[in-house]
């Protein structure tokens, strides 16, 4: 038991570690962390800052991927949740208060998972296909940000609000505390009651989990609305870092890169067992893999290059057939027995 | 039309074959569209306008018409718009580099083909899913853009100029090289699909694999080919869209593939596979075109509310289809 | 293992078709090993030309396993087979399709999508200029369908029609090779009378045309209606051929079933009597004239607590199905059910979990083990499913549980942090019971609980039900051994082609002959 979960994550973790050390090489100090005004500073920091988005839009997108499901919207509710939080701020007569802040915030999360309802509607109660039914708020999604924003590049200044990205606590970037606070959170909430289990349970085996009395089509609509709520959160950490909502670029792309990470991770897009763990490897290795490429001075241009190169590789070692033909005889009883 | 014409002949009665039901809407649609924006608005059902639809829409209708034979088995093809940039990209730099043009066409199809042929094997034989094993030859496929060339790149080459000019007209009705192209794709597609073994065996996959196999047809080779069709129309579309800028650029075609996806949906296939028509897809991407025109025609409105039309049009076609294949069952 | 006689029975074949000379196929020896379990074991098969010929047995009898061997869809570890005299090996459906052997399966293995002409026409169909030649592929599937006795357009799409004719369309299909051998898994099984009647009158047409046909069914009436010869399969061993007009009906059951008793299991379960039932005891559930099409005729059923209802009947008799519609898991179209004499909906399994109703499928891979989830989560997901995600079981309260169950019902290996996948058949049952019997019910539906596992666990099976039964549960037990059926019950419901068909205390009298005579003749007295 123990050595297949070491097994899971034993490569993203090399990965992750190659990653680190071609940088390393390279220029020897970059792990180095230095304190500034109190202050942490260095590499390191900064990727657990930059991860920070991905991270939550990940975390959600693993809980839907366990259902068997996918959310391509993630990205466009990033965009729309900057860009209400934003509006909400510039139309404000006193833009630079907390209450501004935390209102902005507020209306922000709660459009975000009335979003996130809609999805789950469409995949939980009308049954449509989780790729089909969020691939139209993935359409829209960025029109509605337009019109949130009226197609401006809408900046502010609010300093409560900025502190979301750039403020500090303890030395730690605000940032990468809320994110990795949440997902310890969730991942704890996830563990500790039952909700890990059940969404496993539709995932592995959808009519097993209904006989048994599952109530699969509320948890499917829940992790929908969470998956919802924490792109939200994401696309608040967006915005505050430039501080001006981009409708056009904020999260895009970030899908991607979130189902991405979820399959190094050691989740499979065909649904059931999930490991939140590998999720935030998987996040790290991402992340790293854009510093890597500007330290090792390779036009960061090229950077999807690696990421297709990396799909690959994780996906055919994943892939039962590859395994099949490089696998060793221990492998090959095991399949018969679950085969038998 | 063929399709409608066989409609007629295999169902005598008033009955329509439920098959022709999503088709239809889409044209329902179009035809709406259009008579809507004759009467809003002056000059709107002219020849120069109409031209035009499918002059910007060229390259769309051949990503569209590769998409569909991926969607019609089942599967989906996020790669396009990266290799349509890629296509481009390839054609732009070589031309530029001296290289004749009658070799340069050929090697940027083959660009497209060869990565649907790749994504097609890990699909069939690794067993990756579709929507992975395509998103890693959009990877791929951008990031070989900017190795080739990070920024845009004019074309100069004469024969290539010449060809992208060239075109006929006839009052004010236009036909551009790359619309004959693409209609020949199209025409080309709809006989594959409807006059061939290969192309029934498309639509058997997406019916049901297993069934397909059963009825002893070639499953997994055809399941390889949709990509490498799919890869090859992107590849064409590069080109048609590197004729309609004059020029290559790494980042064209961002997000292209779910325009392509969405002209598919709304032309009526169902994304489920087994269900849709080539045409259907054509008109889908006259109708994406369409709602294009008149947000520029109203001219108050803002560009951003094509996405949204587009989405509420996405949501209504997808929960019909809904609708429609639970009565099937 | 061939009946001795069968050679000078071959004589009395009937006039009406030709005399054969020569087995059109000949299988001879035929074995088919899975990994630990020989599916097939030295069977020899053989089919004559204008003939049909019936392939009988119950549940991992062997019957497809035969039917994949021949098509080349499961490797064969021994045997010969020979088509027409020469020695043959297929290595898939579309090659036996190619060397004359056709097959339709239960489910119609055709493309509800593509026409009726395609789906009779592809893979043979007429070309014109490199590309298909729809008219005449029209024209010619219009000729197979008229054989067939269908006036429908060929043009239209075949999820248009009704499950009989895509079933006579996929006939149609395996004619266009010229089929020389017609294999029909199941064909009748969602069919209606008259649609039966149109699928026999072209089954007699192509056996009078000299096609040779395998026939698969469950229904005993159609058997005896169709075929002429009667191959019976048990325990993946060939039993017995012999003509259908040697067999009589009662000993063509007792052939399937009655020999899988196993003498090894232990006689000291035996129920000591059957318990009386006070004269004032109450129902726990009624089922008034509950029914759903095409799976249960309308029925009335009265379960009492601390009493075992068993239910015996054929594969596809509809007993699966009735328990089924007492769980909730499908809906009833007809009837009603009332649970401690108030009237309850039970549309779905939740609302029967609620009124402490379980069931366990006879599908225990698809419908019952969570494979990648741990033997302690499959114990407690029942619980934890009706408690909602939010308030988890606590760790002690599942501790407690997971070990209980592991230690009463001896799951082996006793490790809650196992992943039930790589546990035995047996093992998995008896965790899927853990999984019902924590939620603490009143009825218990079982079906099949005993299929696939060893003896030892069928015995400790059997054992925990009357316990459960003593205890003041209702239970229903179905199974396909009616030894067991009658070791256990209280009262026996007999299923007959989807109908309840007798009701029946399980007194002395009633033994496994009376028993198979009711299952084959439907009546309750002779």
């Amino acid at each position: 038991m123990t050595r297949i979960y070491k097994h899971r994550l034993f490569w993203p973790v090399v990965a992750l570690l190659a990653l680190l050390l071609a940088c390393t090489i390279k220029r020897p100090d970059i792990l180095g962390i230095s304190v500034l005004d109190g202050h942490l500073f260095g590499a390191p920091i900064d990727i657990l800052r930059n991860s920070s988005p991905l991270l939550l839009v990940s975390l959600g997108m693993t809980l839907v991927i366990a259902t068997r499901g996918i959310d391509l919207s993630v990205g466009a509710i990033v965009a729309i949740s900057g860009a209400v939080a934003l509006t909400f701020i510039a139309s404000s007569s006193n833009p630079g208060s907390v209450g501004t802040a935390i209102g902005a915030i507020v209306v922000a999360l709660g459009l975000c998972v009335i979003l996130g309802a809609f999805n789950g509607l469409l995949v939980a109660n009308f049954g449509i296909q989780p790729i089909v039914a969020t691939l139209i708020l993935m359409t829209a999604g960025r029109g509605v940000a337009m019109l949130i924003t009226n197609g401006q590049i809408t900046t502010v200044n609010s300093a409560p609000f900025s502190k979301l990205a750039s403020g500090f606590v303890l030395g730690l970037p605000v940032a990468a505390l809320i994110a990795y606070g949440v997902f310890a959170v969730v991942a704890l909430v996830v563990r500790r009651t039952a909700l890990g289990m059940l969404l496993e349970a539709v995932g592995i085996n959808p009519e097993a989990s209904r006989l048994a009395g599952v109530k699969s089509k509320t948890l499917v609509f829940t992790v929908y609305v969470l998956c919802g709520l924490l792109s939200g959160l994401a696309g608040l950490i967006f915005a505050a870092n430039t501080m001006a909502a981009d409708a056009n670029n904020a999260g895009l792309f970030i899908e991607l890169d979130a189902i991405l990470a979820v399959v190094i991770g050691g989740t499979s897009l065909a649904g059931g067992k999930f490991n939140l763990a590998g999720t935030m490897i998987g996040v790290l290795i991402i992340t790293t893999l854009t510093l890597a490429v500007t330290v090792l001075g390779i036009s960061p241009l090229v950077t999807s290059l690696f990421k297709a190169i990396v799909v690959i590789a994780v996906t055919l070692m994943m892939s039962t057939r590859l395994r099949a033909m490089f696998g060793s005889l221990r492998d090959r009883r095991r399949y018969q027995e679950v085969g038998a | 039309m063929s399709i409608l014409s066989e409609t007629r002949k295999s169902a005598p009665k008033l009955s329509l074959d439920r098959r022709y039901l999503p088709v239809l809407g889409t044209v329902v649609v179009f035809v709406l569209m259009l008579v809507i924006g004759g009467a809003r608005y002056e000059n709107f059902l002219s020849p120069a306008v109409l031209s035009n639809l499918f002059i910007n829409n060229a390259h769309l209708i051949v990503l569209a018409a590769g998409m569909t034979f991926v969607i019609l088995t089942g599967g989906i093809d996020l790669s396009v718009g990266a290799v349509l940039a890629l296509s481009s990209v390839i054609t732009a730099t070589m031309l530029n580099a001296g290289i004749p043009l009658s070799l340069v066409l050929p090697i940027a199809i083959l660009s497209g083909s060869i990565i649907g042929l790749g994504m097609g094997v890990m699909i069939q034989y690794f067993e990756v899913q579709p929507f992975v094993a395509t998103l890693a030859g959009m990877f791929l496929a951008r990031g070989l853009c900017f190795i080739f060339a990070p920024e845009s790149v004019p074309i100069r080459n004469e024969g290539f100029v010449a060809l992208s000019s060239w075109g006929v007209s006839s009052g004010r009705w236009r036909l551009t090289a790359a619309v004959v192209i693409a209609l020949l794709v199209v025409a080309a597609s709809w006989w594959v699909l409807h006059r061939t073994r290969f192309g029934r065996t498309v639509y058997a996959v997406g019916g049901g694999e297993q069934s397909a196999t059963l009825m002893g047809l070639r499953v997994a080779r055809t399941k390889v080919m949709v990509y490498v069709i799919s890869g090859t129309c992107a590849s064409l579309g590069g080109i048609l869209f590197a004729m309609f800028s004059r020029s290559g650029y790494a980042l064209t075609g961002v997000g292209m593939e779910l325009d392509a996806i969405a002209a598919v949906v709304i032309g009526g296939t169902l994304l489920i596979g087994g269900m849709g028509f080539i045409l259907g897809s054509v008109v889908g991407v006259m109708v994406l075109g369409l709602i294009q025109t008149i947000i520029t025609f109203e001219g108050t409105l803002s560009s951003w509310w094509t996405k949204i039309v587009i989405g509420v049009l996405l949501l209504v076609f997808v929960v019909l289809q809904r609708i429609l294949t639970l009565r099937r069952n | 293992m061939i009946d001795s006689t069968s050679a000078s029975r071959a004589e009395q074949i009937t006039v009406q078709h030709s005399q054969p000379t020569n087995p059109t196929v000949q299988m001879a020896g035929i074995t088919v090993e899975f990994p630990g379990v020989k599916a097939l074991d030295g069977v020899d098969f053989r089919l004559f030309p204008g003939e049909v010929h019936a392939l009988m047995g119950e549940n991992g009898a062997g019957k497809s396993t035969l039917i994949k061997a021949l098509t080349g869809v499961n490797p064969i570890a021994a045997g010969t087979i020979s088509v027409n005299g020469s020695s043959m090996r297929f290595n898939g459906p579309a090659d036996a399709r190619e060397h004359g052997i056709s097959t339709v399966y239960q489910e119609v293995n055709l493309c509800t999508n593509l026409t009726v002409a395609e789906n009779i026409m592809l893979g043979s169909e007429p070309r014109r200029f490199g590309g298909l030649d729809w008219r005449t592929m029209r024209r010619q599937a219009k000729v197979y369908l008229e054989r067939m006795g269908l006036d429908i357009d060929p043009s239209s799409s075949l999820g248009s029609h009704s499950l009989a004719v895509q079933q006579l369309v996929a006939i149609s299909r395996a004619m266009v090779v010229d089929a020389k051998v017609l294999i029909l898994d199941e064909p009748t099984s969602s069919l209606d009378t008259d649609e039966v009647e149109q699928l026999f009158t072209v089954m007699r047409q192509l056996r009078d045309d000299g096609v040779a046909i395998l026939f698969v069914s469950h229904f005993l009436d159609q058997i005896y209606a169709i075929a002429d010869r009667i191959t019976v399969l048990r325990n993946g061993q060939l039993v017995q051929e012999r003509m259908k007009d040697q067999l009589p009906q009662r000993e063509l059951v007792s052939l399937m079933i009655a020999g899988t008793s196993d003498a090894q299991v232990s006689r000291a379960n035996e129920r000591v009597a059957v318990t009386e039932r006070a004269a004032d005891a109450k129902p726990l559930l009624q089922a008034v004239g509950l029914g759903r099409k095409g799976a249960v005729q309308p029925f009335n059923l009265d379960l009492y607590p601390g009493e075992v209802i068993g239910l015996a009947g054929l594969l596809g008799s509809g007993r699966t199905e009735l328990a089924r519609l007492l769980y909730g898991a499908d809906k009833a179209d007809v009837g009603s059910i009332k649970l401690a004499g108030e009237p309850v909906k039970l549309r779905t399994p939740r609302q029967a979990l609620g009124r402490k109703i379980a069931y366990t499928s006879e599908d225990r891979k698809g419908e019952g083990v969570i494979g990648d989830l741990t033997v302690a989560e499959n114990i407690i997901l029942g619980l934890q499913a009706a408690r909602g995600w939010i308030r988890p079981l606590p760790t002690v309260k599942a501790t407690q549980v997971v070990d209980a169950y592991i230690k009463a019902l001896g799951v082996r290996p006793a490790n809650p942090n196992a992943l039930l996948k790589n546990l035995s058949g047996g093992n998995q049952q008896k965790v899927l019971l853990a999984r019902w019997l924590a939620t603490a019910p009143k009825l218990l539906l079982l079906d099949e609980p005993t299929r696939g596992i060893d003896i030892g666990a069928k015995t400790e099976i059997m054992n925990l039900v009357s316990e459960l039964a003593e205890q003041g549960m209702s239970v229903v037990f179905i199974s396909a051994e009616l030894e067991e059926v009658l070791r256990l019950s209280d009262r026996i419901v007999v299923m007959r082609d989807h109908e309840k068909v007798a009701e029946i205390a399980s007194t002395p009298e009633v033994d496994v002959p009376r028993l198979i005579e009711i299952i084959a003749t439907g009546e309750e007295d002779k």
